[in-house]
């Protein structure tokens, strides 16, 4: 495979300057039963009004701790799920309540990888199978040609040929996420939600699992949303981040600027709550005080106001809006002026 | 066999030799082979290796918490601990053990803590079997072990049930239990790994306190090298059953000798960094399977450096003068690891 050149961030895009994905303002909230009728008692906040775009061959990250809504993003964003407001714009066009048929085209565009891919895969299918399935349906190439497809498909994301016939039962987790990584490039996409990819994997099968990432991206032009709780690995693969906190995006920034320029207070604290590889720097960790709300009941105000070391009084009322910096950094706190 | 390296302190606990194998539909697996080591007093000594390596294994052989009539221990395994071999010692003894001199905590605080019964219950249970103190006194030790572990409000919290509490909160009451008698070992598998990293950061900040506080030698299983370099003395690198390499944390992390720990420290992405964005090192292939070993080094299908003498004999673990321990024909030297991690 080829060594990967650098690419600037922030690429520029390569076709006619409208990004790729635009998400604005979206809101995903879950119902909430109880009672003797089974009605609806309320709603958790998964997501709360986030806006962002992606630009084509751009790699962007999610990053945040359970339940701050990361996945739920990313399964809104290809419409996995469907959100309760707000709009998603695939190179311009809404797609944010196209019927099922009309949805088809864009479905081939978009795919999604998994974190835990076994129990992704249908564990009755054989690989030959699971990936024959995709390919006819949105009849990626001619019938006479879908074998070599697939062989070549195998060989791309670096297993052999011959476990074609095998089920995914039969692989270890790092193979397992191979195929489900060839299951998503079957279909040829150009653009991928990688839901924590590469967190069930051991640090060595991490790091192959990851270059084979960044080899088929630059191999094939593939927009990514790299969703990860891991901001070391976020820092390493993608060229963006979003920060979110209960539903919220709370900031956005370059990657490289990531240790200089981080403004919002959790950002920091992940930063400084994250131990670093290296005996020597042992530096007291940052701990913030106390749980993540939940989103079921959030805060009125700030919903990071209750753990926040730069906490004023003007953050437990009022929500603070994302404003832009630059660089194209957004950050959402009162204290950051 | 070879003494493992040791501080000035005495040894709280000594393993050695000890070999666990397991009985299966496939045959007798030996999950651990050879495992020697030995735990200072206030001592924190992580245990890291990938899944499958034998760190679960090690720790709960030296419980001995694993099911008896699946589990055979080697002839000559050792676990001495207080003058006497726990190897040998009977389920009397090992429960007077467990809990009171050695605790252990789990990766996933719901499920070892049971959820029928109250915070309060839980904690008491161990003080009713390693103390005398009375119904009251329990009740106020309890109390007092909550605000130990930095549980607010911990009056109103014994009566609360496990799933009232947070993960991280569980991860607290948990730890709140094993020190509960004052341990001198705590062993700590995979403490913090389904923790978020904020919640990690509280609990690895405990854990360093406590240690303070009570001089407690802890045993940190991991597979995170990042919590390895926050927390630990000294690191023992495990790699498919077998112990490779010990040494205290600087030299495993600036003149690692295995070439496994070299490749390993290199396959985690740098936070700052300037290889970001590039290609990863890694280890190429897989761990190999404990049913279809190879005969001479465990780890020799994936070293960089393998030679034919790698192939055909499986190294010992050999201890250099400064005592670290180092499983390999041909340990790296100073300058090819820093030729390796692209420092001159």
């Amino acid at each position: 495979m080829t060594q990967p050149v650098a690419q600037p961030l922030l690429t520029p895009d390569r076709t006619d300057g409208t990004p790729l994905l635009v998400v604005e303002n979206l809101v995903k909230h879950f119902p909430v039963r109880g009672g003797v009728f089974n009605r609806v008692v309320g709603h958790v906040h998964a997501v709360n009004g986030v806006s962002f775009s992606i630009n084509r061959g751009e790699t962007i990250g999610v990053v945040g701790e359970s339940g701050c809504g990361k996945s739920t993003l990313g399964k809104c964003v290809i419409r996995l799920q469907p959100c309760t407001s707000g709009k998603i714009l695939y190179e311009g066009a809404d797609i944010t309540s196209l019927s099922h048929a009309d949805m088809m085209p864009y479905r081939r565009k978009m795919q999604i990888i998994f974190q835990d891919p076994y129990s992704s895969l249908n564990p009755r299918l054989t690989v030959n199978a699971l990936l024959r399935e995709a390919i006819k349906f949105h009849h990626i190439v001619p019938t006479s040609e879908i074998n070599d497809y697939i062989v070549h498909l195998i060989e791309t994301v670096g297993l052999r040929p011959d476990v074609r016939s095998k089920f995914p039962h039969e692989f270890s987790g790092g193979q397992r996420q191979r195929l489900g990584i060839a299951r998503a490039l079957a279909v040829k996409p150009e653009f991928i939600v990688a839901d924590e990819p590469v967190s069930a994997l051991d640090v060595s099968i991490q790091a192959q699992v990851l270059n084979l990432l960044m080899d088929l991206k630059d191999k094939f032009g593939l927009t990514l949303l790299f969703v990860s709780h891991d901001l070391k690995v976020i820092e390493h693969f993608c060229d963006r981040v979003l920060v979110m906190y209960l539903g919220n995006l709370v900031e956005e920034l370059r990657c490289d600027k990531l240790h200089d320029e981080a403004l919002h207070p959790y950002t920091t604290a992940l930063l400084g709550a994250n131990p670093i590889n290296d005996p020597d720097q042992r530096r007291p960790l940052v701990v913030l005080e106390g749980d993540v709300p939940s989103p079921f009941n959030p805060p009125i105000g700030c919903a990071f106001a209750g753990r926040c070391p730069k906490v004023m009084e003007r953050c437990r009322h009022e929500m603070p809006p994302l404003e832009s910096k630059h660089h194209g950094q957004r950050v959402a706190c009162w204290a950051v002026d | 066999m070879n003494a493992p390296t040791n501080s000035t302190a005495a040894p709280v606990l000594s393993v050695r030799n000890l070999t666990t194998s397991f009985r299966t539909d496939m045959g007798i697996v030996t999950a651990i082979d050879g495992v020697s080591f030995d735990l200072a007093a206030g001592e924190t000594l992580g245990i890291v290796g990938e899944s499958g390596c034998g760190k679960t294994v090690t720790s709960k052989s030296i419980m001995r918490l694993l099911p008896e009539h699946l589990t055979i221990y080697g002839p000559d395994s050792e676990v001495l601990f207080e003058g006497s071999d726990l190897m040998k010692a009977n389920e009397r003894t090992m429960r007077r053990v467990r809990g009171d001199k050695i605790a252990m905590i789990f990766q996933e605080p719901m499920t070892s803590l049971n959820p029928v019964f109250r915070i309060g219950w839980q904690l008491e249970e161990a003080l009713k079997y390693h103390t005398d103190l009375n119904r009251s006194e329990r009740r106020e030790r309890a109390i007092e072990m909550l605000r130990l572990v930095e549980i607010p409000n911990p009056e109103h919290r014994v009566r609360e049930y496990p799933h009232q509490l947070s993960g991280g909160m569980r991860q607290r009451v948990m730890i709140a239990i094993a020190l509960c008698c004052e341990p001198s070992i705590l062993i700590a598998d995979e403490p913090t790994t389904a923790l978020d990293v904020t919640i990690q950061a509280q609990i690895l900040d405990l854990m360093a306190s406590l240690k303070k506080k009570l001089n407690t030698a802890i045993m940190l299983i991991t597979h995170d090298l990042g919590v390895i370099a926050q927390v630990c003395d000294r690191v023992l690198v495990m790699y498919a059953g077998r112990v490779i390499e010990d040494a205290s944390v600087h030299d495993i992390f600036y003149r690692p000798q295995h070439p496994y720990t070299q490749a390993l420290l290199e396959s985690i992405p740098r936070s700052g960094g300037k290889e970001r964005g590039k290609r990863l090192p890694t280890i190429e292939g897989m761990v190999p399977s404990l049913h279809e070993l190879p005969s001479g080094c465990r780890f020799s299908e994936r070293c960089r450096y393998c030679e034919d003498r790698c192939v055909q004999e499986e190294p010992d673990l050999l201890r250099a003068e400064d005592g670290r321990r180092v499983r390999c024909h041909f340990p790296l030297s100073t300058d090819r690891t820093a030729a390796a991690r692209g420092e001159t």
